[in-house]
């Protein structure tokens, strides 16, 4: 499947508060706390911008993490955004 | 029930039923202190029950029920009701509070500011509670709870919950050496957690169970080892009281805005201590150095 598109949950359905290394997400929906760590929030603040396919999550994080050789950052990410979609965190557009 | 009565323990109403008249009779006379409301409705009810009518005469043995059953949980001779009762209070508790969020931890105050102390059973919270509640009279430290602490979403403040003390094995001779007897209730022996004592909480304690106090310090004990402190970090404190809470999924958003509210605002550390006065110096010099 050629470039599947992610995206976040729906507006206002997860609290996000950072605690130091961690962070916790409350999901209204499930009821359920995540704790992550980086880079996970980062991820799911990228994702509020829109939708988009693992290249371009990759483009907007690329100022923020130190991402060499864009085909290893995109397998990395794209390992990220199914461990968050099993969560249930972000779904496949 | 035959047999019942009425206790409230912080901003908890309990309403006990018992087939003997030797529990009640008990908690009565521990209880004797605390404030007494019986037009207030319970928020929990405790029943001690016979497993058969003929059990109450041969070889009784007390099983705990109310509001909240565990099917497994033993049923205990009689002459250990007053376990049973505390269980029974307990148990009710833990699955049955909504209003605030439950910690399973001690927690005493002075001047103002709570230490909340979480911990396993073994860990010494509840004796560390109990020694600085009775410090130098109890002049500075208020005993606010042995084994539950309860955070009001709301205000963030810790509520205490000063039931009669569970003074367990070598912590019932180190206690009996700073209070009077008629401070302590009577010795059972041998049950399944060992020999239990309580220890009615010093009148203050109980007079002021009502005032909501700001938590100062969260910290994680473990007894035995040479003395040590360690900073741990917010996100580590989130999960271990999320452990340590009994009712943390049950409150939704509340408890976890409740608990991400604590953790940030309060320092957090875990604490290994030799011996009660170690461990009570450790408590001193962390709070100081908290509220400096």
């Amino acid at each position: 499947m050629a470039d599947p598109h992610y995206r976040v949950a729906e507006e206002g359905a997860l609290r996000v508060e950072p605690l130091g290394d961690l962070t916790a997400i409350f999901d209204r929906r499930s009821m359920q706390t995540h704790l992550v760590t980086q880079p996970m929030p980062e991820i799911l603040a990228a994702l509020v911008e829109g939708a988009c396919p693992v290249a371009v999550l990759a483009a907007r994080l690329a100022d923020r993490f130190d991402l060499d050789g864009a085909g290893d950052a995109t397998a990395i990410l794209t390992e990220r955004l199914e461990e968050l979609a099993a969560m249930g965190l972000v779904e496949r557009a | 029930m035959r047999h019942g009565t009425r206790i409230a323990v912080g901003p908890v109403q309990f309403r006990i039923g018992s087939d003997w008249a030797a529990p009640i009779a008990a908690l009565n006379q521990l209880y004797a202190s605390y404030p007494q409301d019986d037009r207030r409705p319970a928020d929990a009810t405790v029943r001690l029950f016979a497993a058969r009518p003929w059990r109450r005469w041969l070889r009784p043995s007390v099983h705990i029920g109310g509001d909240y059953i565990v099917p497994d949980a033993l049923p205990l001779p009689l002459s250990m009701g007053l376990l049973a009762a505390e269980m029974g209070m307990n148990l009710q508790v833990a699955l049955g509070w909504r209003r605030h969020l439950l910690l399973h931890a001690s927690a005493v105050a002075k001047h103002g500011r709570a230490v909340i102390l979480s911990g396993e059973s073994g860990s010494g919270k509840s004796t560390l509670a109990a020694l600085l509640g009775e410090k130098e009279g109890g002049a500075d430290w208020r005993l606010m709870g042995d084994e539950f602490t309860l955070i009001d979403p709301a205000s963030g403040d810790a509520l205490a919950f000063p039931r009669a003390v569970s003074l367990k094995n070598d912590a019932i001779a180190e206690v009996a050496a700073r209070v009077g007897p008629d401070r302590l209730g009577p010795l059972l022996a041998g049950t399944p957690k060992g020999d239990i004592r309580h220890l009615i909480p010093r009148p203050d304690a109980i007079a002021a169970m009502h005032e909501p106090v700001r938590p100062a310090l969260l910290l994680f004990p473990r007894f035995g080892g040479p003395p040590a402190i360690a900073r741990i970090g917010e996100g580590e404190a989130f999960v271990r009281l999320t452990e340590a809470s009994t009712n943390y999924v049950a409150l939704g958003e509340a408890g976890f805005a409740a608990l991400t509210r604590l953790v940030r605002e309060t320092p957090a550390f875990t604490i290994s201590y030799p011996d009660s006065a170690s461990g009570m110096g450790i408590v001193e010099q962390l709070r100081a150095e908290a509220l400096r």
